[in-house]
């Protein structure tokens, strides 16, 4: 060595500091000898996912981003346990409170931010912490051990995340909350409320537009006093109000400060060789609390460093994406609507889905999304390119399919500087991601996940990982072989096609035979092959219970707060005042919350508990309904020429006709049949599985509705002249539907795949029909009602059941 | 710690799921194919999703309401998503197929 290496010394062992180093050890290997100080006694580690480790989703080992080692292979001489204490600027050498003295040539202060404690009185007493470090992490589970009542002075981001981190503790916790609502920063008023109603349903309580006004108890915290004279107990306090930077040796050296220490877009302070980066750097006029923004600084004050052309820092917008105990929360830009701006808003209350996408002239500005945040990164980098969404606002409120996106996303990306960050949570760059596809020879995501970690957090930049895939691997991008589930690579076709091969007969069978992946399969084989499995031997084949989603095992719909709800059959939608009593009393004595008609013309008592639905079929002694299952649901009807007086057939009985020859048929998906007794089609047959409307003198067959998800008219199948052959083709078409179509296939999308005129084909020679009617009627022969079996079957009942009161051993 | 006596292994159907309550806590009790019986709180993290009344796979649950995958041994939620759910120890006494819960 010739080359005499600078000497750096960096301040601060957090992630901004290190990042920067770690970015700089790519560019100039060589250049410098480093020297890291910090005042924790640990390595680097992800203050990010300190809320994890409370959680207990994530060990101290695990939120390690540089251990030892890796300082020990770059060299780095590493002081953890000392704070320095002065730097002598003329004489460039800095001292740290255990007596280390060490030479700079270049200075690197990543000091951070300190927590903001309120100036009100109490703050110095036991059991009053912030929420910052590894140690306040370690205070909290040890509070939590010996203490119940835990307040979390701040609603913001970190207020949320400590609160969240002591429920999982097993604490009792109030948000105490300046604002009206919580979040304000990162949320619009919309989202806000719907953030605070999940965790509160999670438990958290909030105390909103309170001002502290003194922290009471002796030596230890018993209580917060709040300036409208109210009183709120607690065990712990936690403040997560804020941040500030921290920048006392900056000052004391006679760096220029203001709220952080002052850089240029270069990271340059005040004082020649002496930089600035992270939290405690404020860039003009911001300082940043969030991990993107510090990445970007890091990567342009390591080319700074490494001479390696920058065009500088030019300040982030930010975006704050957040899961609070599985709530996803995402902002960017400017998401308050100002004068002069439009705002774009889906709101879906059912599905806790709310999405604001924020426009000025033709330019996407601001975004908030909560409850689904997928399109977050996407959006986030529209609002940084500034480019015009004109005519594709809808499109971006309502996500757009991947295929879709595939080429502006190209073009979009191609244009991204190298050193953009695309995955937020990991730091992780466009060219860090470039470099493993081109030079790494990764060819899926899985593989760039792997090896950078990009998306493996929270998955929000996946289709931006996606998209440079495709953009530098091209044709050598892998998609691997869809199967009918991540447990194999085979389709529908080839694994039904092998079970007869084999007269495979268990889904055990199956799995092992044909090399399934995950012994046990998953929710989406299991189902499919169990069903495939009664299609193929409805004589041999028994039923596997544990194979059958919750509805389909306890025969009752699971609701969002785990009870059930319960619809006895109606056949056609016609019942009776006795009926009606009977379902009336059961309601009334097993105190139903909610009684509600559904959309297919029969009653459904909802928010039954578990243990109370075998006693409550016993009572109703109607049969299933079977509104849980992929199986006959129900024949809507309309009044038909039993009253009405344009009715030209008996809706009402072939409607209860067909009900009664379908029920409890086991199908791919849920098959809905609908009865119209005239052309006016008021049972609105034409969005059915299986439609029947009634024409002067005979019947029109309609098949492949759906009124769901896609909606879809009927194919009209053909027309018949007598009650008999409406029932011969329904029975033929809905066998081959079982035979033929995907499991959770309904038949709306099986017709759109294989196309009317294969089905009609299939259907019409009258000895292919006579033969799917008998396999039909086999099939149906062999089913029983479930509702009874359960009731009258002390080990089937059992299971609705909590298990025997514990008693002490 | 307490333990508890709760019932009998041939009250638990094999990749079947029983609960029961013990104070204020809610409990699912799990038999695998393997025969090991496992009990966790009965509260996906996600939702509060009953995990009894999910699909059992290997020694894996899949919550009913979103699909979340929680390892039974440890109370992990399996990747891509994060978080545990409390465990407990049950002792399975093969002679007379007594349950004992420990809480």
């Amino acid at each position: 060595m010739t080359v005499k290496r600078k000497k750096l010394i960096l301040i601060g062992n957090g992630m901004a500091g290190v990042r920067a180093i770690e970015h700089l050890l790519k560019l100039a290997p060589e250049a410098y000898e480093i020297t890291i100080v910090g005042t924790e006694p640990y390595p680097n580690y992800n203050r990010i996912m300190l809320s994890s480790v409370l959680a207990g989703g994530a060990s101290l080992d695990e939120i390690i981003i540089n251990d030892l080692e890796w300082y020990s292979s770059f060299n780095i001489t590493l002081y953890t346990g000392h704070t320095v204490t002065s730097i002598d600027t003329a004489a460039r050498t800095v001292y740290t409170d255990k007596g280390v003295t060490a030479a700079y040539d270049e200075l690197i202060l990543a000091t951070g931010s300190n927590p903001f404690m309120l100036p009100i009185p109490g703050t110095e007493k036991e059991g009053v912490i912030a929420f910052r470090d590894i140690k306040d992490t370690q205070i909290m589970q040890d509070v939590s051990q010996k203490y119940s009542k835990a307040l979390v002075i701040g609603g913001g981001l970190l207020g949320l995340e400590a609160a969240r981190g002591l429920l999982h503790l097993g604490m009792d916790v109030s948000v105490v909350h300046i604002h009206e609502y919580i979040m304000e920063r990162q949320l619009d008023e919309a989202a806000s409320r719907m953030l605070r109603g999940e965790l509160e349903a999670q438990g958290m309580k909030f105390l909103l537009k309170k001002q502290s006004e003194a922290i009471l108890g002796k030596k230890r915290v018993k209580g917060l006093l709040f300036a409208d004279g109210e009183m709120a107990e607690a065990d712990l306090i936690v403040m997560a109000v804020g941040i500030k930077p921290n920048v006392m040796l900056a000052r004391s050296s006679g760096i220029e400060v203001n709220r952080g220490i002052v850089v240029n877009d270069y990271m340059e302070t005040s004082l020649s060789g002496i930089y600035a980066v992270g939290e405690c750097a404020e860039h003009r006029g911001i300082a940043y609390g969030l991990v993107a923004p510090l990445y970007e600084q890091g990567a342009v004050l390591a080319k700074r460093l490494a001479g390696a052309p920058t065009e500088g820092y030019a300040g982030s917008v930010t975006s704050t994406k957040l899961k609070v105990s599985g709530v996803d929360v995402f902002s960017a830009g400017q998401y308050i609507e100002q004068p002069g701006t439009k705002a774009l808003r889906f709101q879906d209350e059912t599905e806790g889905i709310y999405k604001k996408l924020v426009i000025q002239e033709d330019k996407l500005i601001g975004a908030v999304l909560f409850g689904d945040t997928n399109d977050g990164a996407q959006l986030f980098s529209m609002i940084k390119k500034g480019e015009n969404i004109k005519g594709r606002e809808k499109e971006l409120l309502l996500g757009i399919p991947a295929d879709a996106l595939a080429s502006p996303k190209g073009n979009r990306l191609e244009g991204m500087p190298d050193d953009e960050i695309i995955c937020g949570c990991n730091g992780v760059t466009k060219g860090t991601i470039a470099e493993v596809i081109t030079a790494g020879g990764c060819t899926s995501v899985g593989q760039i996940k792997a090896c950078t970690k990009a998306s493996a957090s929270c998955g929000g930049c996946k289709p931006l990982v996606e998209g440079l895939l495709q953009l530098y691997a091209g044709e050598a991008a892998v998609t691997v072989k869809e199967g009918i589930c991540g447990c194999t690579t085979l389709g529908r076709d080839e694994i039904v096609a092998e079970i007869k091969r084999m007269k495979l007969t268990t889904v055990k069978e199956v799995m092992h035979v044909l090399s399934w992946s995950n012994e046990e399969g998953c929710p989406k084989c299991r189902p499919s092959l169990n069903y495939y499995l009664g299609m193929l031997w409805p004589e041999e084949y028994v039923d596997e219970n544990e194979s059958r989603y919750t509805n389909e095992r306890y025969h009752a719909n699971i609701q969002k707060d785990g009870t059930y709800s319960v619809v006895p059959r109606i056949y056609g939608g016609v019942t009776s005042p006795a009926e009606l009593i009977k379902i009336a009393e059961v309601a009334v004595k097993y105190d139903v919350p909610l009684v509600k008609f559904t959309g297919g013309q029969r009653l459904d008592l909802l928010g039954v508990k578990k243990e109370d639905l075998p006693k409550m079929w016993e009572e109703l002694d109607m049969p299933s309904g079977h509104a849980y299952g992929k199986t006959l649901r129900t024949v809507k009807t309309c009044v038909g020429s039993t009253f009405c007086r344009f009715g030209t057939q008996d809706a009402l009985g072939m409607g209860i006709r067909l009900e009664k020859a379908f029920e409890r048929l086991n199908a791919p998906g849920k098959v809905k049949l609908a009865v119209s007794g005239c052309p006016r089609n008021c049972a609105e047959a034409t969005i059915k599985d299986f439609g029947v409307v009634a024409i002067d003198g005979g019947w029109e067959l309609h098949v492949g509705g759906n009124g769901g998800v896609h909606v879809r008219a009927t194919d009209l199948l053909c027309v018949v002249k007598t009650d008999d052959e409406v029932l011969e083709w329904a029975s033929a078409f809905l066998q081959y539907y079982r035979e033929q179509a995907g499991w959770n296939e309904r038949t709306a999308q099986w017709i759109e795949r294989v196309g009317l005129d294969s089905i009609k084909q299939a259907l019409e020679s009258p000895e292919e029909r006579a033969a799917l009617v008998e396999r039909i009627q086999k099939t149906l022969s062999l089913t029983t009602d479930p509702w009874k079996q359960i009731v009258n079957t002390p080990e089937l009942r059992k299971n609705f059941e909590a298990i025997s009161l514990p008693e002490t051993v | 710690m307490t333990k508890l006596l709760i019932g009998n292994l041939n009250e638990v159907d094999i990749k079947g799921s029983r609960k029961l309550r013990v104070g204020d806590t809610e409990i699912a009790l799990f038999r695998l194919s393997s025969g090991e019986v496992l009990a966790v709180e009965n509260r996906c993290p996600h939702k509060g999703g009953l995990l009894s009344e999910g699909m059992v796979c290997g020694s894996k649950v899949h919550c009913p309401l979103h699909d979340w995958r929680i390892e039974l041994h440890t109370g992990e939620v399996q990747a891509p998503d994060t978080g545990h759910v409390t465990t407990y120890e049950v002792e399975v006494d093969h002679a007379t197929g007594s349950l004992y819960l420990t809480i």
